[in-house]
């Protein structure tokens, strides 16, 4: 285990080119799409709250705090990160995120 | 917890002693296994067995945390610029290799502790990252100070912040940039640095490549990685993530009853006192009758510790621990001390006290956005 972690670890910070322009590049892992359980408006969910971040930052969340919860993150996404989402889609999301986490 | 998992077939897994807490351990270039807590952007934190390795964090284990998903992921040291503007009377752009030769170089210990470290302890519970007590580290910063670079610049009278941009991007327009501000003076106090080395080397790339703020004794909030704009503004910076984000109750705790709102905030500042153990895991079974050296780290927002208290028996008595080399007052200190536990369970606390007479509270204090928890540690050892 900690040994492929340091081949990895050589492999993924890169040297590129000649003594010029070396740019130091570095390859994040490829990311595994999170899957969120089905259910009415997961769907939903799914496509609109992974476009700018990963899905672990919703399913990480404290489980059971109750709709408003759920219903203000989705409002914080939208009001002050800009998120594309139309009300009645929010309000889908809020339930489905709400039936589904609690 | 991690042979807890392995052992149920789990393997690569952790889980956090706090509900919805499983996380899959990680590897990244330049990491060591990590618990990761987000993808897009890599959010890594350390695990905890880390901090008894010593003081000093290594960079393989140093917790990675990001806002914005749209991170460099290729950066020519050659090309860099830092830029130094707005307030000043001469702007700059500065590569590394000037930074590196034309101002004369400094080093310092300090911690790096994120504002929501421990947020997933928080009752009731919070949003926000659900992290244990690994984003936190302590490393040995090498760079300049930022007050030689903004003296070249020559600050105009009237100048009251300044501006930190990294080259981390939102990934998308409505986002607001992650952009942060610390007051004139302190970022004139000499302290401040602009770091390009970490215990030695260059930053690891998540952790800031090729420069990063170091803001001694304050929250990792405002150590801006990937450091490519400083601006000196003749007004107070108004950005989201200073104004309306990372900020705490404006009161002496900056606490709130558990569940309410407070009704004034300011900015999240210094690092309140905190002490952990790290020679034994709660649930830890130990030798009963014969002494067991009982080891840990403490740190505070820079006075330095005084003092660690370690007591056996739940907070009825408390003895003071021997503390270990002092690397500077912005540094993990280690402490140990020798502990005889009679057969059976006991609960075993430690608790700071700094150089400004700052303590742990023994309660946990709250607050909405689950920043600064610092209460006194506790863990149960089965002595047999
Ligand atoms: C337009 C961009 C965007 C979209 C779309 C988006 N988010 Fe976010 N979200 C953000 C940003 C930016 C953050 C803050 C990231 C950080 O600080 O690490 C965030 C953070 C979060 C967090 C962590 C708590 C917090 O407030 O920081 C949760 C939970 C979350 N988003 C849920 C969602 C859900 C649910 C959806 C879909 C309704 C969604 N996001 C869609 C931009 C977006």
């Amino acid at each position: 285990m900690m040994r492929r972690a340091m081949l990895l670890a050589g492999a993924g910070l890169v040297l590129i080119g000649a003594a010029a322009a070396r740019p130091v590049t570095y390859a994040l892992p490829p990311e595994k799409e999170i899957i969120l359980p089905t259910g009415a408006g997961g769907e939903l969910t799914q496509a609109q709250c992974g476009a700018c971040h990963s899905l672990d930052y919703v399913q990480t969340q404290p489980r059971g705090k109750g709709p408003q919860f759920w219903k203000d993150a989705v409002g914080k996404m939208v009001k002050i990160y800009g998120a594309p989402i139309e009300p009645g889609d929010a309000d889908a999301i809020s339930l489905y995120l709400a039936k589904t986490y609690g | 917890e991690e042979e807890a998992g392995k052992a149920a077939g789990l393997a690569d897994r952790v889980t956090l002693p706090f509900a919805n807490g499983e996380r899959p351990l990680v590897t990244y270039p330049q990491k060591r296994p990590m618990i990761g807590l987000t993808v897009r952007p890599p959010q890594l934190e350390t695990p905890f067995s880390v901090f008894g390795e010593g003081a000093i964090t290594p960079n393989d284990a140093f917790f990675v945390r990001y806002h914005m998903a749209d991170i460099p992921l290729s950066i020519d040291p050659a090309a860099y610029r830092l830029a130094v503007g707005g307030h000043v009377k001469i702007p700059l752009s500065l590569s590394l290799a000037q930074l590196k030769t034309d101002f004369a170089p400094t080093e310092i210990v300090a911690v790096n502790q994120c504002s929501g470290n421990s947020r997933g302890f928080s009752d009731p519970r919070v949003g926000g990252g659900q992290l244990a007590n690994g984003a936190m580290g302590n490393a040995r910063w090498q760079g300049v100070p930022l007050k030689a670079v903004l003296e070249r610049a020559g600050v105009r009278g009237g100048a009251k912040q300044v501006t930190f941009n990294g080259l981390d991007n939102p990934p998308s327009p409505g986002i607001p940039d992650f952009v942060k501000a610390l007051d004139a003076d302190h970022a004139l106090d000499g302290e401040v640095m602009l770091a390009w080395g970490m215990n030695g080397e260059d930053l690891p790339f998540l952790n800031g490549y090729p420069l990063r703020l170091i803001v001694p004794g304050h929250y990792g909030t405002y150590w801006v990685k990937h450091l490519s704009d400083i601006m000196v503004t003749d007004a107070e910076y108004d950005g989201y993530w200073m104004k309306t984000a990372y900020r705490i109750p404006d009161n002496d705790c900056a606490c709130v009853a558990p569940g309410t709102k407070p009704d004034k905030t300011r900015p999240i500042g210094r690092l309140n006192i905190r002490s952990f153990v790290t020679s034994h895991i709660d649930g830890a079974v130990v030798n009963a009758g014969t002494a067991t050296e009982i080891k840990g780290i403490a740190f505070d927002g820079g006075t330095g510790i005084a003092q660690v208290l370690v007591s056996g028996d739940d907070g009825r008595s408390w003895q003071p621990a021997a503390l270990g080399e002092d690397l500077g007052r912005y540094s993990f200190r280690e402490w140990r001390v020798p502990l005889t536990l009679g057969k059976g369970d006991h609960r075993l606390k430690v608790r700071a006290v700094g150089r400004g007479g700052e303590t742990q509270p023994q309660e946990p204090r709250w607050n909405p956005p689950g920043y600064m928890r610092n209460v006194v540690e506790a863990i149960t050892l089965r002595a047999a």
